[in-house]
């Protein structure tokens, strides 16, 4: 619920590249592979000459988790090698488990030095929601995907819950190594990694952080072969170097917007464009459109305190999506009156010169005062009495106008008969 | 009865004087009883001041000395929240309500590890919620009150619009509400569902609840077991996010799934199993309720 908001503090979480994470884990003294990133092909090539050495890893930098599989890192073992790669992976349109099947377009690199892998491990931190602490997992499975050992085999991994007041200690680090078989003369090094790896999680407010893998090699270090940071946006307002990392080639176009307007905007893949205020409502009425066999074009909350350019933003924001056929709007008025928002509806719908069928559903304060707005505008707005009317509506509405258009079709071919 | 509050119920606002606050004090304030309960505010730059009539003080230690309070609610600004909910735990109250949303997640894992580690008994509503009514005895946050109707079921939700929602169709139908209880939309917060649950059994002034969650975690699950092994009263429960995909945050900080955990059909499914009335349509919350009561 809306208290003093903090502008752009509403977004998903914020995420960062590999090499950015990196740099972070050698300021905490968690040890990585050396490396320098690369935003162009002779950029990498000078990479690997100032890593020198004989093998060199290039990896795509992209958001998304499954580079590896999707053919976005790869070992030269010549500069002209280092050259050839990167020249396919950067610009290459990356698919993974995680981008979905449009793939993410590469824009980044990271050139590494190449690493003597003995073991593969796994490491991650995040906040428990159910013991409220910091929990550490640590698995032998590493450079596997975690979720699915944590639902096939969840023994194969350790946890620590750690205790906010006394931190991860010395004998819980050293347990854990020696749990994921780590050998006997690298448990304190790795000991002594997990507790610089907790220590910036803590400092940087991060939600999320994982290594995977994190490796022992031949020479018996171990490393942090990979990087994953996620961080708390509610904590970035005291992160501005944190913030500065933020990639919005790497964000949805229409969240990037969205946040712009301090809207709580994520794209999906349906044609019924919504806007509701409150997160809970927002759901639910994605769900009562499903349940009447539509689907939803996005989630979108335009909060508590939602201005006349507000829904002007949030209209435009939807209807820049080409999917969408039909805008549903749900408004619950609390503090905010239905005036209001009817008035902002009435003026986002003329501004937008809004093609689809809007249907409105309002409820609450000033309700008569917003639904003889929406009557007295002219527009085309269907009214709703309730949210599972407001559904029914919305879905009729799509489906009488792809019923119109086929009948246009018919007509068109019996005039040709003719 | 009702639960946690009620008409004796004597509140300090922390943050009084900033905008949300001033707002939200006013129309509280103008709800029910709400002129006896709402009887001091903190700022510690404006002690010996006063908004409206109501003292300020310095802090809410000497708030409570000198008019008795026992229950605080927050509107402070994300950055210093969490030291205000210690503040008021510190002064050992009964109940703190924490509107306030954007309360980094390490700030609220800190407050509440030495809520358990020193055994404080103050109870903590939210943060980031509409906060709790008593229809017709006071109402504490930013729920619209003319939506609600003094009765006998109990509500409990994450989210404040869909309980506004499910407290509108009530009241459309005749039904009631003893308290309603947001108890925020965070991953970290105080009371749970489980512990509302608990309180809304006690209660002789409750015959019926409707529980209201969303996607992620585990609490409504957990809520649930205790339901069907300990609730002598009906409940009704509904799930938010069928169709929320999955490893995206929809609006509250707490609403993700992640791992497959935390969808809202496993939660719907376990719901069922121990002997909840589900509702997949937001629209029949209160009918549904209706429909089950003798």
């Amino acid at each position: 619920m809306p208290a003093e908001r903090f502008p752009a503090d509403d977004r998903t979480t914020m995420k960062i590249h590999e090499y950015q994470g990196k740099e972070i884990f050698r300021k905490y003294g968690v040890p990585t592979p050396r490396g320098y990133p690369a935003m162009s092909v002779d950029e990498a090539v000078e990479a690997a000459r100032k890593l020198g050495g004989k093998v060199w890893v290039v990896k795509a930098q992209i958001h998304a988790g499954g580079r590896g599989k999707g053919g976005g890192v790869k070992v030269a073992r010549s500069l002209d090698e280092v050259r050839d790669l990167s020249k396919k992976i950067l610009g290459m349109q990356l698919k993974t488990h995680q981008t979905g099947p449009q793939g993410q377009k590469v824009r980044r690199l990271l050139v590494e030095e190449g690493a003597d892998i003995k073991k593969e491990l796994y490491v991650g931190m995040l906040v428990d929601r159910g013991t409220q602490k910091v929990v550490l997992m640590a698995s032998a499975a590493g450079g596997m995907d975690i979720e699915e050992v944590a639902a096939k085999t969840p023994e194969k991994i350790h946890k620590v819950f750690i205790d906010p007041a006394s931190g991860l200690t010395s004998a819980e680090a050293a347990d854990a190594a020696a749990k994921i078989g780590i050998p006997s003369w690298s448990v304190q090094q790795c000991a002594s990694l997990l507790k610089a790896l907790y220590k910036c999680f803590l400092e940087t407010d991060a939600s999320l952080v994982e290594i995977n893998p994190l490796i022992v090699t031949n020479q018996e270090k171990v490393i942090a072969l990979d990087s994953k940071m996620n961080f708390d946006d509610n904590a970035l307002f005291r992160h501005p170097d944190l913030v500065a990392l933020r990639d919005l080639d790497e964000e949805d176009p229409l969240e990037v917007e969205a946040s712009k307007y301090d809207l709580n905007y994520i794209s999906l893949d349906g044609n019924i464009g919504c806007m509701v205020n409150g997160a809970g409502l927002a759901m639910a009425t994605m769900d009562t459109v499903k349940l009447f066999g539509g689907s939803p074009a996005n989630f979108l909350d335009v909060g508590g305190g939602a201005t006349a350019e507000k829904v002007t933003a949030a209209f435009k924001i939807m209807l820049s999506n080409p999917k969408v056929k039909a805008i549903l709007v749900n408004i619950f008025g609390g503090i905010m009156k239905c005036d209001t928002i009817a008035s902002g509806v009435v003026a986002a719908a003329r501004e937008t010169k809004i093609s689809v069928p809007l249907v409105v559903r309002m409820k609450g304060t000033n309700e008569d005062l917003g639904k003889k707005i929406l009557k007295d505008s002219g527009l085309p707005i269907i009214s709703a009495d309730n949210m599972g009317d407001a559904g029914k509506k919305v879905v009729a509405a799509i489906k009488k106008k792809a019923v119109k258009k086929k009948k246009v079709v018919v007509k068109r071919k019996v005039k040709k008969k003719k | 009865m009702s639960i946690l509050i009620n008409k004796d119920t004597r509140v300090v606002t922390q943050g009084i004087t900033g905008k949300t606050g001033m707002f939200h004090t006013q129309t509280s304030r103008a709800y029910a009883n709400g002129k006896a309960c709402y009887v001091a505010g903190v700022n510690p730059k404006k002690a010996g001041e006063d908004f409206e009539g109501i003292p300020i003080f310095g802090s809410v230690k000497d708030a409570k000395a000198k008019t008795g309070v026992n229950v605080s609610v927050i509107y402070v600004p994300p950055p210093f929240a969490a030291a205000a909910i210690w503040e008021a735990i510190e002064a050992d109250l009964d109940l703190v309500i924490c509107i306030t949303e954007g309360i980094p997640v390490r700030d609220m894992v800190e407050v509440r590890d030495r809520m358990r580690r020193e055994n404080r008994r103050t109870k903590l509503v939210g943060p980031n919620c509409p906060g709790v009514i008593t229809p017709g005895e006071i109402k504490i946050g930013i729920m619209p009150g003319h939506i609600h109707k003094k009765g006998r079921v109990g509500v409990v939700s994450r989210s404040g619009t869909l309980t506004y929602e499910a407290v509108g169709q009530l009241t459309e139908l005749g039904i009631g509400q003893s308290s309603a209880v947001g108890i925020g939309g965070d991953p970290v917060n105080g009371l749970k569902h489980i512990d509302v649950m608990q309180l809304f059994n006690e209660d002789k002034e409750t015959d019926a609840v409707i529980m209201i969650g969303e996607i992620g975690g585990s609490d409504e699950e957990d809520a649930a077991r205790w339901v069907k092994k300990n609730m002598k009263k009906p409940v009704v429960g509904f799930i938010a996010g069928i169709t929320a995909p999955p490893g995206k945050r929809m609006g509250h900080a707490g609403a993700i799934i992640s791992g497959g955990k935390g969808t809202a059909q496993e939660k719907l499914a376990v719901m069922e199993e121990c002997g909840i009335k589900v509702t997949r349509n937001p629209a029949e919350m209160g009918r549904t309720l209706k429909s089950i009561l003798k």
